[in-house]
């Protein structure tokens, strides 16, 4: 004989606890966090280097590097003068709550306006684990294909902000844009969106000042 | 892969829920948009619920298919991986209503 007991409990939910945690320690220290994903490739590191180049004596910034192939990120991060911390994930696809936990209390949080954490490049499950942070963000980029919202529905469900890069690349690459802004409106409809080049700069001011003004809103609504 | 830590949060909500009763089964809902393989996790459930009250137990998936609905006219449908376009009225604006499930729903216990 057995005896059924009903838990429907998400099994993530030990996960998403720990990233609320995160949160109030973003938050109690007036600190906006985004999390940046996006899959091998899509340009996430130069992307991030324009950003920080955007932002640098608008926001004070930190960094958190999570992503395996580019350990030297974190690196040139400090270079730049930037407090930056590279989680060594262990051959894991994602970042999850628990590596970030441990990764701020190493940032001087107090100090700080911002914290740019870049999660593992990687299109299937980094958007299943919550960080914490105030924002996931989704970097797609004109090589990949325009057909990837529909391969990878769980991402395109996941983020909150769509950074479209390398956009330099539409006259030589087949990407048909209306098909790609269709199923990305279907899985997340009126998503604000750049289109971007991280190597001609377009697109990159417009990014940066929407950003500059969520953080300044983000702060505020804490005080 | 991340089928480990995944594995990890069922046992730990099993373990959590079945008090001092053994486990023989965990039933678990999962849903198509949901990246997870189940032979994976089966593999790491041996592993690592040896030595507690679940050890021996059984995983049952229970596997939902993705379903969209058209937000202007209704209609259900499963999508074909390739469009989201409405198949009845060929609205592109549709939502997903099925598919993201990703938890424990019930153990059963000695």
């Amino acid at each position: 004989m057995s005896t059924r007991i009903p838990v429907v409990e998400k099994i993530l939910s030990a996960n998403d606890r720990i990233a609320d945690r995160n949160r109030e320690t973003l938050d109690h220290a007036g600190v906006f966090g985004i999390n940046i994903m996006a899959s091998p490739g899509a340009g996430k590191t130069s992307f991030i280097l324009k950003t920080l180049d955007a932002l640098s004596g608008r926001l004070k910034l930190g960094v958190i590097e999570g992503d395996l192939a580019t350990s030297i990120d974190a690196e040139k991060a400090m270079a730049a003068g930037l407090p930056a911390v590279q989680i060594n994930t262990g051959g894991e696809c994602h970042l999850d709550a628990v590596m970030l936990a441990d990764a701020l209390p190493a940032l001087p949080l107090q100090d700080l306006d911002l914290v740019l954490v870049e999660n593992v490049g990687n299109l299937i499950c980094p958007a299943s684990f919550l960080l914490g942070t105030h924002l996931n963000v989704l970097i797609a980029s004109i090589p990949e294909g325009d057909d990837k919202p529909y391969k990878y529905p769980g991402m395109y469900m996941g983020m909150q902000t769509l950074i479209i890069n390398k956009i330099d690349l539409l006259p030589y690459v087949p990407f048909n844009l209306e098909y790609f802004k269709q199923g990305v409106e279907a899985l997340n409809p009126g998503v604000t969106t750049f289109p971007v080049s991280s190597k001609t700069g377009e697109g990159m001011d417009a990014w940066a000042d929407w950003l500059v003004e969520k953080v300044n809103a983000n702060r505020n609504n804490g005080k | 892969m991340h089928e480990l830590s995944v594995t990890q949060g069922i046992l730990d909500i099993a373990l959590k829920n079945a008090g001092e009763r053994r486990i023989k089964q965990v039933n678990l809902v999962i849903g198509q948009f949901s990246s997870i393989v189940d032979d994976s996790v089966q593999f790491y459930w041996d592993i690592i619920s040896k030595d507690t009250a679940a050890e021996g137990s059984a995983l049952h998936f229970e596997r939902i298919p993705g379903e969209m609905s058209c937000r202007s006219c209704g209609h259900v449908f499963r999508p074909n991986g390739e469009t989201f376009t409405c198949p009845s009225c060929s609205s592109p604006s549709v939502r997903i209503s099925r598919g993201n499930e990703f938890q424990v729903e019930s153990i059963d216990v000695e």
